[in-house]
């Protein structure tokens, strides 16, 4: 048994680290938010420079690895510096779609883009009422020669307002939940039909809402068999599910440090807030929680690696996800309390990332959702 | 409140038994942890209520203002107590016969006075407003005055106050129909500023001058007040406070820093703790005093909080001159004062009737609310053990919240018991916030505050106010850290309470 990091993990971690230590601080990130992108251009092609836009892909198609393992080391980092680049939507999600389900010429097409940095995708599959559920798609796709036709809404579409490519999940057959007739379209962000309100969202990231409205695609912009794409969309979800999960525990890592921090040198009643008892005990639960979100979102992350059947992957990801949202309550809301008044303003770090978490928490379905995903499983 | 009346003492559970057995009390109604001790001393039963004989066919009234006042209470205790009134008797009687009912049942008046008050709040409380207040969209300064002044044609505005300075004279449980019924509808409490917090302080200790120019305008809703207490380096130990006044002629000079200063930006006066004395002990060289926004000197800086609302500020005195009437009772009493404020600051924090108001509210999204799999939210089976457990805590904080209105009621300030209130209320409050989100779902991913500002015209996010929900859940972070922090309450309650 060894859990440390190979020497390539260190290398990705600590290049993370750097980047964030010299790139990312606070007042940078909240300058970049407020512009029209809500992402550095610049930094986006830093990360394919760094190489980081590989790390999703295997070697095989060109990349570092594809190992989950590598993405929970980076996501990590980029958690505790909250960044705000479409790296998740993009090359986790539409990336990993593309080269789970494309064939060569989509991935020929596509995936060097994306690793260079010339191609932002984002993946559309929430619906109003799908809630967390991937299967549920009322979006219809009609074939009309050879074209499909595509007719719908979108919710919650991560990074839509910067991708040239939105990945949509579209209903060919079927009823609104079942699994089967299920396919992913590649849509031209800027075709005919496809509108997208766009967004911040609360931890600083952009979305969209996007509709379709009789979107006109070729067939061969069909990712996969016909009505046959549920199996590897849910898959991916989970790799980006462990991928938040990560992420969250970075950020309630940088929560639970200036905590304490925090705690050292804010003093009321003639003394240092942290001597107090009350408060210390707080914290050592805190630490705790950070500390068990870690070990299962490693040990889901080496599930995932491992030659495990769906099912068991599936459930690794639900019980690390679930137990991660728990911690994310705790630690995320210990953090600002004990800060006191300056832990709700805009003005410090721990209030953002507090927001962060908590739209990690949502992010795929929350704890509770994934509690009760884990029992049916 | 009357002064020969009986004497209720509130006290711990543990040393109930010792209160209990010992010869001063005649009648206890024990409900752990609060233990109310009738004093029999100061108690006065009438003739007409002593029925002759050992044996009691019915209930008998105490006949005084204060217990009949207790016992009006929504969740009345109706006393029956033996005929003797004789102290050694009612001690052995008390033991034997301890067949004490408690009813929770309005008398006729009392549901006459909620029809009243239903009434009103139809037909006054204008639609517009809670159209806005459904939305959740926030309400302007103009539009929440504008709410006060129809409160106080109503002569409605001030619950809490005593009749002579305009105050309604009502009963606990006329007060508690009221803010119930308020609360229901989602009519807001008038800000607490002026007439909870700051009014008390003047009937209490002001001058005969000082009710005159201040009260009635609070009453009026003519002058916005804000809450000068806190500063940057005293939070929850205020009474390290530092901002200066320092006595020149007729005047005070004031010098220092406050902050998060609730809505001082639409704020006519502030009430300041400020130091008058720096060479004694930090309580005793504190000053309640009060000075207009409007004097040169003053700036104002926004505090924006994590949900893009500037709803606090940071309050700066530089050479402020406050003519000395304005020093509020003794100087460097004001710590004492302030304490008095913060009790009942306190008391009015429960929140039970939002909190009903919340819950019938995520009833109702949850039913709306599909669950991805063809159902709604309504089915979810951990969603309705969530609903029914906030359900239960809302019902045994209203019965806590009842009993320390009974303590109240009978002339006592608020114990720190008054603190469980405030801890339990700002949690389940905070839980229901959780809840929200959860039902919002990726709806409260949208962090577009300005949706919920009047006069928005850009393009709504999320349907329903469902992208309210993460917003009302970081802002509401703070119920548990203002109005004394829930860990000091603990504290309160750890030294206070339980003596540790
Ligand atoms: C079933 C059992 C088996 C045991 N087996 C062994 C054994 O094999 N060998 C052995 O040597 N001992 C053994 N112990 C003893 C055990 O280690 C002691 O019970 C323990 O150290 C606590 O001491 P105490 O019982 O005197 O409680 P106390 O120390 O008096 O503590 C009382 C309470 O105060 C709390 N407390 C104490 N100090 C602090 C503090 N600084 N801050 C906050 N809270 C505090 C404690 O957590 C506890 O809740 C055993 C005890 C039990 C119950
Ligand atoms: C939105 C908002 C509105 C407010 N409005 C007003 C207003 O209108 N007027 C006004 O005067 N003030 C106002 N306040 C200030 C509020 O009362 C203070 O924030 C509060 O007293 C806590 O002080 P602090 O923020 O400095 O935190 P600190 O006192 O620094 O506390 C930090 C943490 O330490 C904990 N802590 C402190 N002492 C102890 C102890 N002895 N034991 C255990 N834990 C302890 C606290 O509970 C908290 O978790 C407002 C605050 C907020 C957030």
């Amino acid at each position: 048994m060894d859990f440390s990091y190979s020497e390539e993990q260190q290398m990705l971690q600590e290049s993370v680290q750097k980047f964030v230590m010299q790139k990312y601080d606070f007042y940078t990130r909240g300058d970049i938010i407020k512009t029209e992108a809500g992402y550095s251009a610049e930094n986006w092609a830093m990360f394919a420079e760094l190489g980081w836009l590989t790390v999703p892909f295997t070697e095989e198609d060109g990349g570092f690895g594809g190992k989950a393992v590598d993405l929970m080391v980076m996501m990590e980092e980029f958690g505790k510096g909250m960044l705000v680049e479409p790296y998740l939507s993009c090359a986790i999600m539409g990336g990993t779609l593309i080269a789970d389900l494309g064939n060569e010429e989509q991935k020929g097409a596509l995936i060097p883009q994306i690793m260079e940095g010339a191609m932002i995708t984002a993946v559309a599959y929430a619906e109003q009422g799908s809630r967390f559920n991937s299967n549920n798609v009322s979006t219809s796709a009609v074939a009309s020669g050879d074209d499909v036709v595509l007719n719908g809404a979108k919710t919650a579409v991560l990074g839509a307002p910067n991708a040239q490519t939105i990945i949509v999940s579209a209903r060919e057959s079927g009823a609104a939940t079942d699994a089967d007739g299920i396919s992913l379209f590649l849509v031209d962000a800027n075709a005919a039909g496809v509108s997208i309100k766009a967004y911040t969202t609360i931890d600083g990231r952009k979305a969209g809402e996007v509709t379709l409205t009789d979107v006109r695609v070729p067939a061969t912009a069909r990712l996969g068999a016909a009505g046959g794409a549920a199996a590897v969309l849910g898959a991916v979800i989970d790799r980006a599910t462990l991928a938040v999960a990560a992420e969250a525990v970075g950020a309630m890592d940088s929560l639970l440090t200036k905590t304490v921090e925090y705690s050292k040198t804010r003093k009321q009643f003639g003394t240092a807030i942290g001597t107090f008892q009350a408060l210390q005990h707080r914290m050592a639960d805190m630490f705790i929680q950070c500390q068990l979100a870690r070990s299962i979102v490693v040990r889901a992350a080496m599930i995932l690696d491992s030659d495990e059947d769906a099912v068991s992957k599936a459930r690794a990801v639900s019980s690390a996800k679930s137990r991660v949202g728990k911690a994310i309550r705790k630690v995320g809301q210990e953090a600002v309390q004990i800060h006191g008044g300056i832990g709700v303003t805009d003005e410090l770090d721990v209030g953002h990332l507090f927001k962060r978490v908590t739209a990690l928490d949502l992010m795929f379905g929350n704890a509770e959702y994934h509690l009760q995903r884990f029992a049916s499983l | 409140m009357p002064s020969d009346g009986p004497i209720f003492e509130t006290m711990g559970g543990l040393s109930a038994a010792e209160k209990l057995s010992s010869k001063r009390s005649i009648f206890a109604y024990q409900l752990t942890p609060l233990v109310l001790v009738l004093n029999p001393e100061k108690a006065v039963l009438s003739a007409e209520d002593r029925v002759p004989g050992a044996r009691l066919p019915g209930r008998i009234e105490v006949n005084c203002e204060a217990i009949r006042r207790l016992c009006t209470i929504r969740a009345k205790f109706n006393v029956r107590l033996a005929n003797s009134h004789s102290y050694d008797t009612h001690t052995t009687l008390c033991h034997r016969n301890r067949r004490q009912t408690v009813n929770a049942d309005f008398t006729a008046e009392e549901l006459a006075f909620q029809a009243e008050v239903r009434e009103f709040l139809a037909n006054e409380f204008p639609a517009e407003l809670k159209q806005k207040v459904d939305k959740r969209i926030r309400l302007s300064k103009d539009e929440i005055v504008g709410w006060q002044k129809i409160l106080y044609k109503k002569g409605w505005m001030a619950p809490n106050w005593p009749k002579e300075y305009g105050g309604t004279g009502w009963t606990p449980t006329q007060k508690y129909i009221f803010s119930t019924e308020m609360g229901l509808v989602g009519a807001p409490e008038p800000t607490p500023f002026g007439v909870t917090m700051v009014a008390p302080v003047i009937m209490a200790y002001g001058t005969e001058e000082q009710k005159q120019r201040f009260l009635p305008d609070i009453l009026e809703s003519n002058v916005w007040w804000c809450q000068g207490y806190s500063e940057p380096n005293a939070g929850s130990d205020l009474a390290s406070l530092k901002t200066m006044a320092v006595r020149d002629g007729d005047d005070y000079i004031v010098n220092g820093n406050k902050t998060w200063n609730t809505y001082g930006q639409y704020a006519d006066w502030i009430f300041c703790l400020v130091r008058t004395d720096n060479s004694v002990k930090k309580q005793e060289g504190i000053s309640f005093l009060l000075i207009d926004m409007k004097s040169p000197g003053i700036t104002l800086k926004p505090i924006v909080l994590l949900d893009g609302h500037a709803e606090v500020n940071e309050v700066f005195f530089d050479d402020v001159r406050v003519p000395a009437a304005n020093l509020i009772g003794e100087e460097n009493k004001g710590w004492t004062y302030a304490k008095v404020l913060l009790t009942h600051e306190r008391t009015n924090i429960a929140g039970v009737p939002r909190g009903k108001r919340r819950l019938a509210s995520l009833k109702r999204i949850a039913a709306e609310t599909d669950d991805g799999f063809g159902g709604t939210m309504a089915d979810n089976a951990d969603f309705k053990a969530q609903l029914a457990e906030v359900e239960i805590e809302l019902q045994a904080l209203e019965y806590a919240e009842l009993r320390t209105l009974a303590a109240l009621s009978v002339g006592k300030a608020p114990g720190p018991e008054s603190s469980i209130l405030k801890i339990v209320g700002t949690e389940l409050a905070q839980k229901m916030d959780e809840m929200t989100v959860e039902l919002a779902g990726y709806n409260c991913l949208p962090f577009v505050p300005e949706q919920f500002e009047e006069g928005f015209e850009g393009e709504q996010m999320g349907p329903g106010s469902s992208a309210a929900a993460a917003l009302s859940y970081f802002n509401n972070r703070k119920l548990s850290i203002f109005g004394g922090s829930n860990e000091v309450q603990r504290n309160i309650i750890s030294k206070a309470v339980l003596g540790l």
